[in-house]
């Protein structure tokens, strides 16, 4: 999409990721087109703002930053953006752990510029949280003091390279699924992040597909390895979806509110059925014993992941939950002096600059 | 991502650094727009990590940066004073005449 220097995928799927993100994209220039049936923009609206607001979201007409909206609405958004921008942020030191080992230069140039989009992914929730009247500092203090979630999933180790592969495949794959419909969210700012988040992802899907492939068609001991981190990888991936419909405590309200547009579970199925055909072609076995095709769901039947462990990593009791936080807030106190010397550099230049122009006049 | 434009609040955080906003021009021959928002000390700083946050991968030949504080916006509340001059002028389109029969190059 961003010109003639990237090789067109001819070959992909017409139900491909990116053309559901480009399906997405066309929904939110058409319904910026269509308007509000009922009233046109410009029109006097001296209707109540709760009418005037559930009518946009009936209407699939974006809310817009300073648009009257619910106070609970807000906060929702607050809270999943929030958490979405601190998993990017925290995202980043699974695969970071193997940078300095990737076995190759461009393998290494690769992961480099993945945990790079993940810390520009961070900056552009943080930047569409910053847009319902918080400040990103705010948001990274929570972060940094325990108060505030992130992902589940990133508070597992990779022991090998085979996991940043399973990570690009299994985990960038889930984060995708869940994250194409939020390009159809009905907060304009959340959801032009989306838009772009998701076309920078499936890159990173892609490149960790080739890592297992590449492993899973080499020596028996990387084949091993390839099977390992996707025996690892798999149930914790299923996780990432919450906790089954029947529990998910935000999940109605979120959907009226069309922020979310599928539930959990329906998420869930349509990662597992995607995921089985692609095992296949990497020859990797998915570690579920009861997967199997079911005809009369047109779905394959799967073992649920382990719901109370993942209650467990999400309170705090994961294998890395610890590590992540205080590797996190290391690198805030290192960079202080960053953040310090920058500005004042800043009011010295503009200190300057001031002078040069009393001078001058 | 942040067209918060004009919103006071939340355009300087705490620590002091304020808050730019992005244009970026994809290509030569189109307009600048709006891609998004960062927090820079400096002009020069926002420049910089505009690039290397919202162009990575070649999306733009030229890039803007812009205090979000010093730009004036109107608010939707205003619609209606604000745009309703427009309302009932469609004779401002093409569209609002007819064109006889026959006309040309019209």
């Amino acid at each position: 999409m961003y010109g003639h220097h990237f090789p067109e995928p001819d070959a992909r799927p017409a139900d491909g990721l990116l053309d559901q993100v480009e399906a997405a994209e066309a929904a939110l220039r058409a319904a910026a087109a269509r308007g509000r049936p009922d009233v046109a923009d410009g029109a006097a609206t001296d209707t109540d703002p709760q009418a005037y607001f559930t009518g946009l979201i009936e209407a699939d007409q974006k809310i817009e930053p300073r648009d009257w909206m619910p106070d609970a609405y807000r906060r929702t958004l607050i809270r999943q953006i929030a958490q979405h921008a601190h998993s990017e942020i925290i995202g980043m030191q699974p695969e970071g752990n193997w940078i300095s080992r990737a076995p190759s230069l461009k393998r290494k140039a690769i992961l480099l510029a993945k945990v790079q989009d993940e810390a520009g992914h961070g900056l552009y929730l943080y930047a569409a949280a910053e847009t319902l009247g918080v400040t990103r500092d705010e948001l990274v203090d929570l972060l940094l003091a325990g108060r505030q979630k992130y992902s589940s999933i990133f508070n597992y180790p990779t022991l090998s390279w085979a996991d940043v592969g399973a990570i690009g495949w299994l985990v960038d794959g889930a984060a995708i699924v869940n994250q194409v419909p939020l390009c159809r969210c009905s907060y304009g700012p959340y959801a032009r992040a989306m838009i772009r988040v998701c076309k920078e992802e499936s890159f990173h899907q892609r490149q960790g597909y080739e890592i297992l492939h590449t492993l899973a068609h080499g020596t028996p001991a990387q084949r091993e390895m390839a099977q390992d981190a996707v025996d690892r990888w798999w149930y914790p991936s299923l996780a990432m979806f919450g906790p089954p419909d029947g529990d998910s405590t935000h999940s109605q309200q979120s959907m009226a509110w069309k922020i979310k547009r599928f539930s959990n579970d329906e998420l869930r199925q349509r990662f597992v059925d995607m995921c089985v055909q692609q095992a296949e072609v990497l020859g990797l076995r998915i570690p579920d014993p009861d997967l199997r095709w079911n005809a009369e769901r047109q779905a394959y039947d799967f073992t649920q992941p382990d719901y109370a462990e993942l209650m467990r990593v999400i309170s705090g009791d994961g294998p890395c939950n610890r590590q992540r936080a205080a590797h996190r807030r290391r690198a805030h106190t290192d960079g202080a002096w960053v953040r310090e010397a920058a500005e004042t550099y800043a009011a010295k230049q503009a200190a300057r600059s001031a002078e040069r122009l009393e001078v001058a006049a | 991502m942040s067209d918060r434009g004009g919103m006071t609040d939340g355009s300087t955080d705490r620590r002091g650094w304020p808050l730019w906003e992005v244009f970026v021009r994809p290509r030569r021959g189109l307009a600048h727009s709006h891609v998004g928002s960062l927090h820079a000390p400096d002009a020069e700083l926002a420049l910089r990590n505009a690039r290397d946050v919202y162009t990575r991968r070649q999306e733009g030949v030229s890039i803007w940066v812009v205090p979000a504080a010093v730009i004036t916006a109107s608010s939707p509340d205003e619609k209606d004073a604000f745009f309703a001059p427009a309302a009932d002028k469609v004779y401002r389109h093409p569209t609002f005449y007819q064109v006889p029969d026959g006309a040309a190059h019209l």
